[in-house]
């Protein structure tokens, strides 16, 4: 952003503290994210930067904490990280299948209540979690499914469901109708012409909200926090009982780790989108 | 059309306008159908717990049940002076059946709940009771006033009174911290108890200021997003959506690092020699962690909305305000700015609805001076197990986030919400 020759002091100023400003609301967005690596390969048992670490002494890092994280018999991180990944891709799947078929209802023109109903199907996004934690837990307990994986799946395909509605009907805004007409009058039933025509046409727009609904199962804490047992726990259910009681740095491995995971996923969102954009013919 | 003129009709001899009207009802049903699983399964799972959260939370169903007898009675008492004979008679007759099935207990301490001091002379009528000392062939008022004097108080048959309907809004009335009196109207509770009040002022004053300053922070940078070329935007948005995508414990947890007393921001200020090494301020576990976190888990929902809004301005708009005369400062103020109204409508919307109902970040940075309203209501499930109040308090919460939710779908349109 280079400024033209003629702008006047004043201006000239005023824009080199806009850009101080932005540079400011940048490091305050990723800056807390990178405190974590560096502690994470902390030697010692403290949470805060040792003497050693500030002078980049290589004996004050080590992997002890990760060692931790993967053999360590008091850490139940293993049972939680398979019942997370367990959890995640039942409620992913559950919430792709419900979600792109009422996604192709509601952008039907014929569709009748969209308003009230579209406002229904994304209300979980919006009704804060503790209420729907409640609510869902008396759902649960009443038929008998609390503390089971059953229950915390339903829960998360309840809670996951309206990013996939959002990301389907958006992508199915820029769609072409016709094709679907054209393929119908080539004589292929309904079923067909969506698995052969509008299936790969929206892909992007179905993985998309299936990875928004991965991370919200992933990450969600709350309602789980209701629901679960001891047989079910869950990686955010052990760094929140981690996070409470003893702050050691095993969970710094353990957020070290899903820091790198949702980079991945940031880097398959962001590939998809653009995927997406460029298949429905947007250029920007 | 009026129905004179001549009908166009299909091939099959249908006129078009039926055949057309069966068309289009029968793309609706499919249009339906489609929906038909996700809707359904949503209002069984969620709409309908949540409906139940509202009967839980008015239900006293339970202690209407228990008095059956007495409450009959009790509607031809007037209230004022202390019941008549049949009234102590069906109370007798009720607590017999409650002592037989071991439930008085349960009954005293709902009444406690009414009026303190009934948990006692419940247990001493139980202990008369059991002791078959209540002679029921004489006047069973008078044996019941003598057990104990609370007995002959006229307070404590009102108060039972009031027990009568099946449905309470005492639940609602804690929530903002008022009560029942004795004559049955509505009282506030003294004022150095008035502990849910300050819990929802500062629940709004907090969603407030987190939503300005996740405005003040956002707009200068979905600006510079929206007007950067590109390849830098591109690179940029990567510190917008990775605090995005990363796990909330996780950038919590960060915080919790980054604000101890021994931590980094604190390291420094000392470093600057803002404060001395020896005083250094409590940042977390108070107000002023709950802000900071706040703001930046909440900061991606503010500049997503706003760069999406800023993204369809036009650069010719500014240069356009410039060459007509404006500085800078005007055609920004006057051009561009309110071309971006519709996103800063979208996003502080955005952000004030979830700030409102947070829970997870207070719970753990807030400590007692940062905490919200739905910490309370965990509280309450978890710890008091007072499964009815936590149900009013989270309606009384949830009824606000829907109003500004209908705000929102006016203004901006529920499938307008971007995401990334």
């Amino acid at each position: 952003m280079a400024l033209p020759s003629y702008t006047e002091t004043r201006y000239r100023i005023w824009h080199y503290i806009y850009i101080t400003i932005c540079t400011f609301v940048f490091f305050f967005l990723i800056a807390p994210l990178f405190v974590i690596f560096p502690l994470s390969f902390n030697a010692e048992e403290f949470l805060v930067f040792s003497e050693g670490m500030k002078n980049l002494d290589p004996d004050a890092f080590s992997l002890r904490w990760y060692k931790d994280m993967i053999y360590g018999t008091k850490n139940p991180w293993g049972l939680a990280a398979k019942n997370s990944f367990i959890i995640a891709i039942f409620a992913t799947i559950g919430s792709i299948i419900l979600g792109t078929l009422a996604a192709l209802g509601l952008s039907s023109r014929h569709m009748p209540y969209k308003g009230i109903i579209m406002a229904t199907l994304i209300s979980p996004m919006i009704v804060p979690l503790i209420i729907s934690g409640v609510a869902i837990f008396f759902f649960m307990a009443k038929v008998g499914l609390a503390a089971t994986h059953a229950g915390i799946v339903l829960a998360h395909i309840i809670l996951g469901t309206p990013f996939v509605v959002i990301t389907v009907t958006a992508t199915l805004s820029g769609f072409d109708h016709s094709v679907t007409r054209a393929a119908a009058s080539l004589g292929s039933n309904p079923v067909n012409t969506f698995m052969k025509v509008t299936l790969p046409l929206i892909l992007p727009g179905v993985i998309s909200g299936g990875l928004f609904a991965f991370v919200t199962s992933f990450d969600e804490v709350v309602v789980v926090l209701f629901l679960a047992g001891l047989e079910n726990t869950t990686i955010p259910i052990q760094m929140w009982t981690g996070l409470r009681e003893q702050l050691s740095p095993t969970i710094l491995a353990v957020a070290t780790c899903l820091i790198i995971l949702s980079t991945l996923i940031l880097i398959s969102a962001e590939l998809l989108r653009r995927r997406s954009e460029r298949l429905r013919g947007i250029n920007r | 059309m009026s129905s004179e003129t001549k009908q166009i009709l299909t091939t099959d001899g249908i006129p078009l306008e039926v055949s057309l009207k069966k068309a289009e009802k029968k793309n609706k049903i499919k249009a339906f159908l489609l929906v038909a699983p996700l809707l359904l399964f949503l209002i069984i799972t969620y709409v309908f717990p949540i409906g139940e959260m509202f009967s839980r939370s008015i239900d006293d169903k339970m202690i209407t049940n228990m008095l059956p007898k007495t409450f009959k009675e009790m509607e031809k008492w007037d209230g004022q002076e202390l019941p008549p004979e049949e009234v102590f008679t069906a109370f007798y007759y009720d607590f017999k059946v409650l002592v037989e099935k071991q439930e008085h207990g349960k009954l005293g301490q709902r009444l406690n709940k009414e009026k303190n001091g009934f948990n006692s002379i419940t247990k001493k009528l139980f202990r008369q009771v059991k002791r078959k000392k209540i002679d029921e062939s004489i006047s069973i008022k008078e044996q019941i006033m003598k057990v104990h004097k609370r007995w002959r108080t006229v307070e404590y048959w009102q108060a039972i009174k009031r027990t009568a309907p099946p449905y309470t809004m005492s639940k609602y009335l804690k929530g903002m911290d008022m009560y029942y009196a004795a004559d049955g109207s509505i009282t506030q509770v003294d004022e150095d108890r008035r502990i849910h009040r300050i819990l929802w002022l500062r629940t709004l004053e907090i969603a407030f200021f987190v939503t300005l300053f996740c405005f003040l922070m956002g707009y200068p940078i979905a600006h510079l997003l929206a007007t950067l070329p590109m390849k830098y935007s591109n690179l940029l948005m990567i510190c917008v959506l990775l605090p995005f995508w990363t796990s909330l414990l996780v950038r919590t947890a960060s915080w919790m690092i980054l604000l101890q007393q021994q931590g980094v921001v604190n390291d420094f200020f000392v470093m600057i020699g803002l404060v001395g090494d020896d005083n250094r301020p409590e940042m977390m576990y108070n107000k002023v962690g709950t802000y900071v976190a706040m703001t930046q888990i909440l900061l991606p929902f503010m500049v997503l909305p706003l760069y999406s809004v800023m993204k369809t301005i036009s650069p010719s708009l500014m240069r356009a305000g410039k060459s007509l005369g404006g500085t800078p400062f005007v055609a920004f103020w006057k051009v561009y700015f309110p071309l971006t109204i519709p996103g800063i409508g979208a996003g502080c919307l955005l952000v004030f609805i979830l700030a409102i109902g947070y829970y997870i970040t207070p719970a753990l940075v807030g400590g007692a001076s940062g905490t919200l309203i739905s910490n309370q209501i965990a509280f309450h499930m978890k710890q008091t197990l007072d499964w009815s109040f936590a149900s009013a308090m989270g309606l009384m919460l949830l009824s606000g986030v829907l109003v500004i939710y209908w705000i929102y779908n006016k203004l901006v349109g529920v499938d307008n919400i971007k995401l990334g």
